[in-house]
């Protein structure tokens, strides 16, 4: 019986990139298993809602390559989570495409399995009215018009499809959404590694190097599994992990640092120990997993909310910046007066950067420092001639309103670009957030298996 | 008793997301005895959170402490969902500078 696992974790991103002597450097260890999360809901609901993917074509391909042709080298799996950011099948399709690619390019024949995580509407609705999905606070209850309109809608999967997978000998690991931790959790389980080790070395690998310090997400880190802990090193030389680096990554994008809901349970960490073994090294020990009844999958989606087009300007004038709120308003009345069969379809917003552009509502500070504004007029419509429309006719009226004390009569506004107005496409908002009760961790995720053939040449 | 500004006595004052509804803060402090001081002080509350942020306390979901990392933790529900039509911060990464000038009662 073997007594450790190696997993390998290259970047915290698939796409955000790591310097290849670490990643050499995590080859040389013996890794039996490389494992990356290629997602997050971070970037906004754009990207699930839309279908595409927010890292890059060129970046995936160049980390993906390193770590499929290092996988068959040393014949090992390579399982990817998230693919594509988001996780439906279009990201999957995306990045299943760029995976045929670098086998053809350099000869690399595997057995590939491609793990469905988007579920159908049919499907949702039919367990919408049975009653199995939950609100998830601070979220509410879903709406049945929000399931129907999102454009798709993912089910986090946790580590069993990715068992089962590998359990039919799958070489290479394609999946939609999943949980973070499972991608790297599911061998070290496979070989009857403890889940609740295996999970929080996972919570921590899923980011890579960002537990250590300095932190990165573009840098590799490895995680020995034993028995009873953990263990982390980051393979940069640069870097190290310390205590206060590794616990304070638990606290990292988290409510509560303790106890950490997942697919089919809770990672408890309240006895969970850290212990600094060597310089670079931390050993993680303690750490439980809390089975629930039933067995609950986060489900996501994101629906269209409507067009959206931004004007970016500055401002200077003292006298101007002292009357922006009543400038702001008199713009508004114009836009209403002037497109009144427009009311009620379109958001106009005025982001005042110097002033409370980052903060909005939770600006503390209510006198502004600055002797200058940042300004985008963006204006969020049902169609895109709509929006533009709207910011267009904002932006004019800003730029030559007259208001009381106006010295410059030629102009309000600085701008950087000619154009003006930028058209930003389909603005989206998450819809769904939810939890679903499943009776089977695997049911919701089919999966399809592939022979990939490893001839160099066209691709197919 | 003097006053100290949080900065003096933490080495990371940060904000994320928690999910898309959700907007958390961690302060981790310098040393193990500072962590402890401000944590047996009660120095950070949820009160203390919503004045800071001008939000209804029942808009702070909470502050846990976390002694392995000697950090403390708030989250609050974020004011718009990440990404929605108007939110300002779509990672919610520049929403802890208000703690940078958090002044607290100190020896």
């Amino acid at each position: 019986m073997i007594d450790e696992i190696r997993v390998l974790s290259p970047t915290a991103i698939l796409g955000y990139g790591f310097p290849l002597a670490s990643f050499e450097a995590g080859l040389d260890r013996n890794p039996h298993v490389i494992a990356v999360d290629a997602g997050s809901t971070d970037p906004g609901p754009y990207y699930l809602g839309s279908g595409h993917s927010f890292t890059d074509r060129t970046a995936v391909k160049r980390d993906l390559e390193a770590m499929l042709v290092a996988g068959r080298r040393l014949n090992i799996p390579v399982i990817i989570g998230t693919a594509g950011g988001s996780g439906a099948n279009s990201h999957l399709d995306w990045c299943l495409e760029i995976v045929r690619e670098l086998a053809t390019e350099h000869g690399l024949s595997f057995k590939l399995a491609v793990i469905e995580a988007e579920i159908p509407k049919r499907e949702l609705l039919r367990r919408f009215e049975r009653g199995e999905i939950k609100p998830l606070p601070p979220g509410g209850e879903l709406s049945r018009e929000d399931l129907e309109q999102s454009t798709a809608v993912v089910g986090q999967m946790g580590m069993e499809p990715f068992i089962k997978a590998l359990e039919a000998g799958a070489e290479v690991i394609l999946a939609g959404r999943s949980y973070d931790p499972a991608v790297f959790a599911a061998y070290p389980v496979l070989r009857g590694f403890d889940r609740a080790l295996a999970l929080h070395m996972g919570k921590i690998l899923e980011c890579a190097s960002i537990a250590a310090t300095p932190g990165s997400g573009s840098d590799c880190m490895m995680g020995y599994l034993g028995r009873d802990h953990f263990r982390l090193e980051p393979l940069n030389p640069m870097r190290k992990c310390t205590v206060t680096s590794v616990a304070a990554h638990t606290l990292y994008e988290k409510t509560n640092p303790y106890l950490l809901p997942g697919p089919g349970g809770t990672l408890d960490l309240r006895e969970t120990t850290f212990e600094q073994v060597e310089e670079r090294v931390v050993k993680v020990a303690g750490s439980k997993f809390i089975p629930a009844e039933p067995y609950t999958i986060k489900l996501e989606g994101a629906r269209l909310a409507g067009y959206r087009t931004v004007s970016i300007a500055g401002a200077r004038d003292p006298v101007f910046i002292a009357k922006v709120d009543e400038i702001i308003q008199g713009v508004r009345e114009r836009v209403a007066d002037n497109f009144r069969a427009l009311e009620g379809k379109y958001r106009l917003i005025f982001r005042l950067y110097g002033r409370d552009g980052v903060m909005g509502d939770l600006e503390p500070l209510l006198e502004p420092a600055s002797h200058e504004l940042g300004i985008i007029i963006e204006a969020v419509a049902e169609t895109q001639e709509e929006a533009n429309t709207v910011c267009s006719f904002a932006r004019s009226t800003m730029l030559h309103y007259g208001y009381p004390g106006r010295m410059a009569t030629a102009g309000n506004l600085a701008f950087p670009y000619s154009p003006s107005d930028f058209k930003a496409g389909e603005v989206y908002r998450f819809a769904v957030h939810h939890l679903l009760e499943v009776k089977n961790p695997v049911e919701l995720f089919p999966m399809r298996f592939e022979d990939i053939p490893g001839v160099r040449g066209e691709n197919r | 008793m003097k006053r100290a500004l949080l900065p003096e006595l933490a080495e990371v004052i940060r904000s994320k997301n928690a999910g898309p509804y959700e907007l958390t803060f961690d302060i981790i402090f310098k040393t193990r005895e500072i962590f402890e001081q401000v944590a047996a002080r009660k120095l950070i509350t949820p009160e203390l959170i919503a004045k800071l942020y001008k939000i209804p306390p029942e808009r702070v979901i909470s502050v846990v402490e976390f002694a392995p990392a000697k950090a403390i933790k708030a989250t609050i529900v974020r004011p718009l969902a990440c990404g929605d039509v108007g939110d300002s911060d779509v990672y919610g990464a520049q929403q802890h500078a208000p703690l940078l000038g958090l002044e607290v009662e100190w020896e």
